[in-house]
C-alpha cells in the first residue's frame, strides 16, 4: 500500500461522470511520442490503403483535400489517464476513403510515418467512427500532434488514433500494433477500461 | 566506503524529509532519511513516488547530490513552474513528511573512486546534482584523482552550491571549477556572457590526450552540444558518459 | 519538446524492479544496425504509454517496457543480445 503524501493532488483534476473509469481531466493537450517527431511535408505525404489481396489505393495530399470533410467535436481518452473533452477536429471520414475499397478483411493495421503501428477491427473504422484528421482547433494539425494528418478514432483509447498516419493495411487476421504487442489491450475501449492485456 | 546493492529486486522505501533549504530562488535541496539505505555511488539516482489521497500517483527520477552518508541522501530539485511534482517537493513538503523512493539506481553514469583517470565534469543548470555527488565523494574518500568542473548557468544567482563550490575550489587540492554564464556574468567579470562552446571546453576541460572520464549532465540540448564538442576535440565517445534530464 | 529524449540511465529504476542486476550498464547490440553500446546510451522516450528505448545510431526501437498494475511487459525484439557485467 502506497503512503499518501499530504497535500499532494497532482495536476488539477476533477472526477467527472463524463469521464471513463480511472480517467482525469486534462486542461492542456499532452504530447506523447514513442520516438522522434517525423516531419512530413504535404507534397511528400501519401495515404495508402492496401487490401488482403495486395490491391492498393493511394491518395495524395491534394486528393485528400478534394474529398468531402467533416467537422468533429469529440472527447478523447488517453490510456495514460488523461481525457480531454470537446476537442474540435476536421478530417475525412474513413467511410469516404474506404467506400470503393473491395475487401473481405475484418482487421486493420494502421501505419504511420516513423514506423508506428496500431491495430483495430475494420468495423471500428466505419460508420462515422473514424477520420483522417488534418485540422485541430481551426488550425493545421502540428507535427507534435500528428500533422500533417492523423487517424482519429475517439471511441477507443487515443493510442489507436495514430499520429502521422500514412496508411491502413486490411487483413484477414488480427495483427498487433506497436503498443498492442507490448502489453496494451488489443481493443482498448476506455469505458470498459481495457488498458492492458487481460483487462 | 560506498556499499551498493547489487542483488535483489528494487522495492519502494519510505523516506522522511529531514531538512530542506533554498539552493537558488528556484531550486531547493531536500535531505531525506531513508532507513536501510544501502549506500550509493556518486552519479546514481532515485525514483521518487508521490501518491494523492485518491490513489493518483506519479513518479520522477532525481539524481543524488550527496556523497554516501549512512541513511541520508540529498536531492537538488529545480522548481518547474507548471510542473506536477517539483512545486510540491519545493513548496509543500515539510520536514517530517514522508514520501516513497527507490534506489539507488543506474550503474553507468557513476564515478568509481578506484578509477585513477582524470575526470572532466560538465554541468548545465540543475545537471550539477550528480556531479556534485562525485566532487563530494572525491573529497570524502581523500581521492587525488584530478577533477575539472565546467558549470554552465544563466546568471550568478542560478549557481547551486555556490558557497561550497567556491570553498572547495580553494580547499580541495586537484579540483578546478570554471563557471560559465550564459545570460549575465558577475559584476566586474572581464568575459561577456555566452553559451558554452568549443573554446571554453578546450581551455577548461582535460585534453583528450589525458584520456579523462567525461561526465556531462544537463538538459537534452546542452548534453548533445557538449558531447559533440568533446568528440570533436578528440575524446573517445566511450569515455563520455551523459545524463540528459529532458 | 516532444523530441526530448533522455538517456538509457532513465530505465534503471524500472528495470531494477524486474531484474536483480543493473541492466543499464549492460552492453546491448541493436538488431537493426548492429550498434553495440551500453543500455545507458540508448535514447529513451518516456512521454508515452511505456518506455521506448531507441538505438542512438539508427533510431530503431531496441527495447520497450510497459508497466501495468501488477505486471510488466518487456519487449526486446530490437536487441540481438545483452552482455551483463557480473561480480567475479
Amino acid at each position: 500500500m502506497a503512503i499518501v503524501s499530504p497535500g499532494f493532488t497532482g495536476r488539477r483534476r476533477s472526477p467527472d461522470a463524463q469521464l471513463p473509469p480511472g480517467q482525469y481531466l486534462a486542461e492542456d493537450f499532452p504530447v506523447l511520442t514513442a520516438g522522434p517527431t517525423p516531419r512530413v511535408t504535404t507534397d511528400r505525404w501519401e495515404f495508402t490503403v492496401s487490401t488482403e489481396v495486395g490491391q492498393r489505393y493511394n491518395w495524395s495530399w491534394q486528393q485528400l483535400m478534394e474529398l468531402p470533410a467533416e467537422k468533429i467535436t469529440t472527447d478523447i481518452h488517453c490510456v495514460t489517464k488523461w481525457s480531454k473533452l470537446g476537442t474540435r477536429w476536421k478530417g475525412v471520414s474513413l467511410d469516404v476513403l474506404l467506400e470503393d475499397v473491395e475487401t473481405a478483411a475484418d482487421y486493420a493495421l494502421v501505419q504511420s510515418y516513423g514506423g508506428y503501428t496500431t491495430n483495430l477491427p475494420l468495423e471500428d473504422l466505419l460508420d462515422g467512427q473514424a477520420w483522417v484528421a488534418y485540422r485541430y482547433d481551426d488550425d493545421d494539425l502540428t507535427p507534435e500532434h500528428g500533422g500533417p494528418a492523423r487517424l482519429l478514432v475517439p471511441h477507443l483509447y487515443f493510442w489507436k488514433s495514430a499520429k502521422w498516419v500514412r496508411g491502413i493495411q486490411l487483413l484477414l487476421e488480427d495483427e498487433p500494433g506497436f503498443w498492442e504487442s507490448a502489453g496494451y489491450h488489443d481493443y482498448g475501449d476506455p469505458w470498459r477500461e481495457q488498458r492492458y492485456q487481460g483487462d | 566506503m560506498a556499499r551498493t546493492a547489487v542483488s535483489g529486486r528494487l522495492t519502494w522505501r519510505v523516506a522522511e524529509l529531514a531538512e530542506t533549504a533554498d539552493l537558488t530562488a528556484s531550486a531547493r535541496r531536500l535531505v531525506f532519511d531513508v532507513p536501510g539505505w544501502p549506500g550509493h555511488l556518486p552519479g546514481q539516482h532515485v525514483d521518487l513516488r508521490l501518491t494523492a489521497e485518491d490513489g493518483y500517483s506519479v513518479q520522477r527520477s532525481y539524481s543524488i547530490s550527496s556523497a554516501p552518508d549512512g541513511d541520508r541522501i540529498e536531492l537538488a530539485v529545480q522548481r518547474v513552474a507548471d510542473g506536477e511534482v517539483s512545486p510540491y517537493l519545493c513548496d509543500v513538503l515539510a520536514a517530517g513528511d514522508q514520501i516513497e523512493l527507490r534506489g539507488p539506481v543506474g550503474g553507468w553514469f557513476v564515478w568509481r573512486p578506484a578509477d585513477q583517470a582524470p575526470v572532466t565534469l560538465v554541468a548545465g543548470g540543475s545537471g550539477i546534482a550528480p556531479l556534485m555527488a562525485m566532487i563530494r565523494t572525491r573529497a570524502a574518500e581523500g581521492s587525488r584523482v584530478p577533477f575539472r568542473l565546467v558549470y554552465s548557468v544563466r546568471t550568478p544567482d542560478d549557481v547551486y552550491f555556490a558557497d561550497e563550490l567556491r570553498h572547495r575550489a580553494r580547499e580541495d587540492a586537484g579540483l578546478d571549477v570554471k563557471l560559465v554564464y550564459t545570460r549575465r556574468t558577475p559584476e566586474g567579470s572581464p568575459e561577456p556572457p555566452g553559451r558554452l562552446g568549443v573554446a571554453t571546453i578546450n581551455t577548461y576541460a582535460w585534453p583528450a590526450e589525458f584520456t579523462p572520464n567525461c561526465f556531462v549532465c544537463g538538459p537534452t540540448g546542452f548534453v548533445e552540444t557538449v558531447s559533440d564538442v568533446l568528440v570533436a576535440l578528440g575524446h573517445d565517445p566511450r569515455r563520455i558518459r551523459t545524463e540528459r534530464f529532458g | 519538446m516532444s523530441d526530448d529524449h533522455v538517456d538509457g540511465n532513465a530505465l534503471a529504476g524500472d528495470l531494477r524492479e524486474i531484474f536483480a542486476v543493473d541492466l543499464t550498464a549492460a552492453t546491448g547490440r541493436c538488431a537493426g544496425c548492429g550498434y553495440q553500446g551500453s543500455v545507458a546510451t540508448l535514447r529513451v522516450y518516456r512521454n508515452a504509454p511505456g518506455l521506448v528505448a531507441r538505438c542512438p545510431h539508427c533510431e530503431e526501437v531496441v527495447l520497450r517496457l510497459v508497466r501495468g498494475r501488477d505486471r510488466a511487459w518487456l519487449d526486446l525484439r530490437g536487441t540481438v543480445s545483452l552482455e551483463i557485467p557480473l561480480p567475479s
